[in-house]
């Protein structure tokens, strides 16, 4: 496209990149940083997952063999933290930076400085986070929840504390910078209803995050004041309430589940639709599904609270608007199947990932259509098959998309092609050994093993044992992945083409791979068919 | 500067983010450190919690010298203005959520856990078994919880200082909005004035809410720590306290800019996102005044 | 092969794929079921596979609705599944299949959109009955109070069929065999922890809680320290024990046996070790039971375990004052 030679132009006479400090740690360019925010989340993936790695080898057979039980709650704890908020959240921002402006024709982020905050106050705060290992009072060590009065007990709250409003302040300034983005830096052309489902779903994911951050601010300040200014927020002697904080934190919790979602179907809806050579089926309906999904995210928050003890009336209520998700959730699903349908398929690695993707995250809605029942949850609740239900969404819905990213763009990225046999590796690994990982981890709810524990009855061993496998084999599997990264960023030999796959439609495919340092700096002109999935007969 | 115009500015590579995350980074693990210390600790935590907020002021100016010397030389066209505006809303209704949680927290304890320590609906049993004793009323009669956390204390009348303040902040957003017109209007001398003018009706706020907190403490013996009456009253007017006393400085600093001229009638963003968030400000109070002290 | 050639054998294809669902779905549905009949069983055991039926009068609802709606994820997972993998082999580009162009279908958008708002609506009436007989604790002639402790449970007998219980309250945790073989490097063999021939490897207390049988029990639920879950799978509900704060729910047993739980709730460092076991034994052994404890609790100074647990700062209402009698 013509614009290449405007951007090598503009890029000799303003900041062309200079010393390595200066192009990473005082960027304002959204690749770069875009780049940054993925590096660090895979870090944290690693870091999260070997705390993972640590529960599984405790757990591997009854009896406590490695860790004394205070510092099992304490990887818990960790590994959750440093998954959500670490591994998952940090890749859909770095994601959306490098391809947002890339697929709705912008010349970078609408506010660039602030973006390269938000990412540079991530490294801090999990500094801050993850030192309390090392303090003497040992890390917070109260489930990533961290109820009171529990929480209150741990000697480091007040690091957890800010490390989460460090957090928070992180994501709110990215949320607002992808808002800013997408509503006012289109290029001409590119209508709302023509972007791409990806930007749509990160729209609505920006809104909430913005809606439920500044939530679980409130909430850990409460905590925080409980602990170390008298307050009596979660204190019933002092007329306060700990199951106030459940709400307050559920609030934020469960829209917080759908942030790391619904990036997640936006980039599937890239992905099949790219691979099946097809128009994505009913993307207005993808768009209202997507916008539904956040909807009733507020409003079913105290799902989590079954066994709190509420009135029956605020349970039937909950379970009810819980329910109701299946039905939009649905609509995603059948619409990516329809996309195949009638398609010309090809099974690329990015495709067997968002194929992967869109089996094992069912069978994780389903579980979780099944917890939404209160009396069956009131079985379910706290147990192992809660955790064989998060897990499904959270990995083998959410890391999967991000694994199905990383194939589908990594060429676009860096200008060379992976290695099409060691995805394919990694891929099958992967899906096999995270089904042993955690599908036995619903028979271990079912028969009666309660999550956060370090040790179990001798029931649980079988297959505590299998679980254990599937976790080593498929952590080691990872490695294979971080592999075909750097051999694709610095060994690869073979160039990509602009468009990559054959089926790909949209913007960023009309840019050279790599794309130039600044891209779109003058906005392109929107051509119909170089707009993405939809609306093509809609 | 012409054919900038048309080109969306991206700025070139700044410290200000990295040193900004050093700084956030310094104050809040100075904070987290101090909290923690052992009595008698050495004053270390304090020492990095002061050396995080004056690198906090510092790098704001340092910042803003940079953003309104682009703004000066006239980088920014009006789609960047645009993202501006964007990010000055987006960040007043995170502020609003943030608020929400404690406005939130107020409105169930109100309504669920305070009555249902007194026995009220579902929570017959708790005072059955725990608070048969308790009224479960609000107030001074048993807002600070059937143990009468932080001992008896009364609560502020509202129309006495409270009244006073709620008229000084609305007044303050009449005057804030008449030199925002003067300011279209190109009126220098009537802008520093109204401008000034909600400054100092900002600082009385501050002075008054001062005051109420002394006498709170002092006289009414209501504290942080009277029970969750204390907690939710101090914890939302001190928020909301600290977003006056925010505004104020933010207030002083565009007065400042208005004296050096730095706004034109057509461009004068800094001025206006100011002025948003004063009147967020201003309507959290009303809220606070209804649900905090009248109810 | 043509766009048009693969719309006309669709049909046909449906018939045959309609007949091979069926059977996958009563594939399926007699697995489910072969699960729940094969597990009426108490207590967790080894390869254990669904949830139990439970040994209360209310339990089977939570077993019913886990079994029903397994078997609706199965059947609709059978069925989208089904669907992608037959796409997946047709519609492959290696098969020469070239892709087609619409990209949306109203008709069909509404059927799979009224279709599970259809099932859920039955789900949810299912649901609502059990939640509702669940939360009517009227009618009980018992009434239990269970206290969480950092890591131990304590029980008051508060009533019983309508008459005040004093004195009966007892502290129980971990037994010792458990706590000794659970320790870090132990060297014990979690395997050799048995109960007659049932092993109980952190699933056994020194004291159990005793109930009796065919009796509606009210529990009131409490805690004195953070928050526990009080949860005896056969009994097919766990409740927070909140301090500060009473839940309540209820039993009615309907066979004797031993019955072991967990607490449920992160509650710190020896959370997986505070276990629950309730003796289930019928009301004549009951009232003999009761009465022995009421005789060793009469003459002495108020019990060890009750005056070392009473809470100190709560105003706890005196352990069978009698007000809910
Ligand atoms: C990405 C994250 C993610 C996602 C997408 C979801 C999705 C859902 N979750 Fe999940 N959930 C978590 C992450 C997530 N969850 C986490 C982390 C926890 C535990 C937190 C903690 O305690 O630590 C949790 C816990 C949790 C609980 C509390 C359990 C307990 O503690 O007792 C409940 C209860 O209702 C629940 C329900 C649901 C439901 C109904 C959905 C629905 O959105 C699912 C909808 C999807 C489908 C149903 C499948 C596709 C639909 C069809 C094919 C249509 C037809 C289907 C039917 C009609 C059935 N979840
Ligand atoms: C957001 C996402 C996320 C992700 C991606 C994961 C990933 C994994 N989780 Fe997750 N987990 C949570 C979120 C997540 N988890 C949450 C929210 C909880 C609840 C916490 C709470 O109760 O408070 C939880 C709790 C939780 C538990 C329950 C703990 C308990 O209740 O005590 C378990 C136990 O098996 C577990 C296991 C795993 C495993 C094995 C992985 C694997 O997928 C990880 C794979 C990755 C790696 C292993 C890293 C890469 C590889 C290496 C470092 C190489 C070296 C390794 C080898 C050679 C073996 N997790
Ligand atoms: Cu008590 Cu967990
Ligand atoms: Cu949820």
């Amino acid at each position: 496209m013509a614009h290449e030679a405007a951007h090598d132009h503009h890029d000799d006479h303003h900041h062309a990149p200079q010393g390595f400090f200066q192009r990473w740690v005082m960027s304002t360019n959204h690749k770069d940083i875009g780049t940054l925010y993925l590096i660090f989340s895979l870090t944290m993936f690693f870091i999260g997952g070997s705390f993972a790695m640590v529960i599984r080898a405790e757990l591997f057979k009854p009896g406590l063999q490695l860790v004394q039980p205070y510092f099992f709650n304490e990887m818990t704890t960790m590994h959750a933290l440093v998954m959500i908020f670490g591994a998952i959240m940090p890749s859909f921002v770095g994601l959306g930076n490098w391809m947002i402006p890339l697929m709705i024709g912008a010349p970078d982020m609408a506010l660039p400085r602030m973006n390269n905050l938000s990412f540079w106050i991530l490294p801090f705060a999990f500094a801050l986070l993850l030192s309390t290992l090392f303090l003497p009072g040992g890390g917070p060590a109260g489930g990533w929840t961290m109820y009171p009065p529990l929480s209150l007990q741990s000697g480091s709250l007040a690091y957890a504390v800010f490390a989460i409003h460090l957090m928070g302040i992180s994501s709110i300034m990215g949320a607002i910078n992808i808002i800013a983005t997408i509503l006012n830096m289109r290029a001409p052309g590119m209508d709302l209803l023509k972007m791409p489902v990806f930007v749509w779903s990160w729209l609505i994911t920006a809104f909430l995050l913005i809606a439920v951050m500044p939530v679980l601010a409130g909430a850990v300040t409460m905590l925080l004041t409980d602990k170390y200014f008298g307050t009596s927020f979660f204190n019933p002697h002092g007329g306060g309430d700990p199951v106030l904080y459940q709400h307050v934190f559920w609030f934020f919790g469960h829209p917080e589940v759908y942030i790391m979602i619904l990036p997640a179907f936006g980039i599937i809806s890239e992905i099949i639709p790219t691979f099946a050579r097809k128009p994505i089926f009913g993307y207005r309906a993808m768009v209202y599904a997507i916008a539904c999904i956040a909807f009733l995210s507020f409003i079913v928050w105290a799902h989590h609270m079954f066994a709190v003890g509420m009135p029956v009336g605020a349970d039937i209520f909950f379970m009810y608007a819980t329910m109701l998700i299946a039905v939009p959730t649905g609509v995603k699903v059948f619409n990516w199947v329809a996309t195949m349908w009638g398609g010309s398929m090809t099974f690329e690695t990015p495709m067997l990932f968002a194929i992967a993707f869109v089996i094992l995250f069912t069978i994780g809605g389903f579980s979780g259509l099944m917890l939404a029942l209160v009396p069956a949850d009131f079985q379910y609740h706290d147990t192992y098959f809660v955790v064989a239900h998060f897990h499904y969404v959270l990995v083998t819905g959410a890391a999967f998309a991000i694994m199905a990213a990383t194939y589908y763009w990594l060429p676009k990225w860096t200008g060379h092609m992976y290695s099409e046999f060691w995805g394919k590796v990694h891929f099958w690994c992967s899906v096999v050994f995270v089904n042993v990982l955690f599908f036995p981890q619903h028979f271990l709810g079912l028969a009666g093993m309660p999550r956060r524990i370090p040790d179990y009855n001798v029931a649980f061993a079988d297959f505590n044992m299998i679980s254990s496998i599937g976790g080593f084999l498929f952590g080691a599997s990872q490695l294979i992945f971080l592999g075909v990264i750097v051999h694709c960023a610095f060994f690869s030999k073979k160039k990509a083409t602009d468009r990559v796959w054959e089926g790909a439609r949209g913007l960023e495919w009309t840019l050279p791979s790599p794309p130039p340092h600044h891209s779109f700096t003058v906005p392109p002109v929107v051509h119909d068919e170089e707009l993405a999935h939809g609306h093509v007969s809609d | 500067m012409a054919q900038q115009h048309d080109i969306y500015y991206v700025p070139s590579k700044s410290q200000w983010p990295i040193v900004a995350a050093v700084v956030m980074f310094l104050t809040m693990f100075g904070a987290a450190h101090w909290l923690n210390a052992e009595p008698g600790e050495s004053g270390f935590g304090k020492t990095v919690i002061t050396l995080g907020a004056v690198g906090v002021i510092g790098m704001f100016f340092g910042w803003f010298h940079s953003v309104i010397k682009e703004s000066l030389a006239g980088l920014y066209n009006p789609q960047v203005d645009t993202s501006f505006r964007m990010g000055m809303m987006w960040f007043i209704f995170s502020e609003v959520m943030f608020f929400g949680a404690f406005f939130g927290a107020l409105f169930y304890i109100r309504n669920f856990s305070v009555p249902w320590l007194g026995g009220e609906g579902h929570g017959v049993l708790t005072h059955q078994f725990l608070y048969d004793s308790y009224s479960g009323a609000w107030g001074a009669a048993g807002g600070n919880g059937p143990l009468h956390v932080g001992g008896p204390f009364s609560t502020v009348a509202p129309w006495g200082l409270p009244l006073l303040n709620t008229v000084i902040l609305l007044s303050s957003s009449v005057t804030v909005t008449i030199a925002h017109h003067a300011l279209r209007g190109g009126h220098r001398g009537r802008i520093l004035l109204f401008l000034g003018l909600t400054v100092l009706l900002g600082a009385s706020f501050l002075f008054f809410q001062a005051h109420e907190y002394m006498e709170a403490y002092k006289e009414l013996n209501l504290t942080l720590h009277s029970g969750v009456y204390g907690s939710t009253f101090f914890m939302l007017t001190g928020f909301h306290g600290l977003h006056v006393t925010l505004g104020t400085i933010m207030l002083a600093v565009i007065w400042l800019r208005v004296l050096k001229g730095h706004f034109s009638k057509e461009h004068h963003f800094g001025f206006e996102a100011v002025a948003w968030y004063w009147h967020f400000v201003d309507v959290v109070w009303l809220c606070l005044f209804l649900f905090v002290y009248i109810l | 092969m043509t766009s048009g050639s693969i719309r006309t054998d669709a049909p046909r294809t449906h018939r045959g794929r309609t007949a091979g669902i069926r059977r996958i779905v009563a594939a399926s549905l007699a697995l489910v079921l072969a699960l729940g009949a094969g597990l009426a069983q108490a207590d967790p055991h080894p390869w254990q596979l669904n949830m139990t039926r439970g040994s209360t009068t209310w339990s089977g609802e939570a077993y019913f609705l886990n079994n029903v709606a397994l078997g609706v994820c199965v059947v609709i997972g059978v069925l989208v599944f089904g669907a992608m993998f037959i796409a997946m082999f047709r519609f492959r580009k290696s098969r020469g299949a070239v892709a087609e162009k619409w990209s949306h279908n109203t008709t069909v958008e509404i059927i799979w959109t009224a279709i599970p708002v259809i099932i859920l609506v039955v789900l949810a009436w299912m649901s609502t009955g059990g939640l509702v007989s669940f939360a009517n604790t009227t009618g009980a002639q018992m009434t239990v109070k269970v206290t969480g402790y950092q890591w131990k449970w304590r029980y008051d007998y508060v009533d019983y069929l309508g008459k005040p219980v004093s004195k009966v309250d007892y502290m129980s945790k971990l037994d010792a065999l458990s706590d000794k073989t659970r320790q870090l490097d132990s060297g014990m063999d979690p395997y050799a922890v048995k109960t007659g021939d049932e092993n109980t490897y952190l699933l056994n207390v020194d004291k159990p809680l005793v109930l009796p049988i065919h009796t509606k029990i009210r529990f009131v639920i409490t805690s004195d320290d953070v928050i526990h879950s009080w949860w005896v799978p056969e009994f097919g509900w766990k409740m927070d024990a909140i301090p500060g704060i009473v839940n309540t729910a209820w039993t009615n047993i309907s066979k004797p046996g031993t019955y072991r739980g967990q607490c449920a709730e992160l509650c710190g460092q020896d959370h997986g070790f505070m276990p629950i076991v309730v003796k289930a034994v019928s009301p004549e052994d009951f009232a003999k039971w009761l009465a022995a404890q009421q005789q060793a609790n009469a003459p002495a100074a108020p019990a060890p375990a009750a005056s070392a647990a009473a809470p100190a700062t709560a105003q706890v209402a005196p352990a069978g004052s009698g007000e809910h009698g």
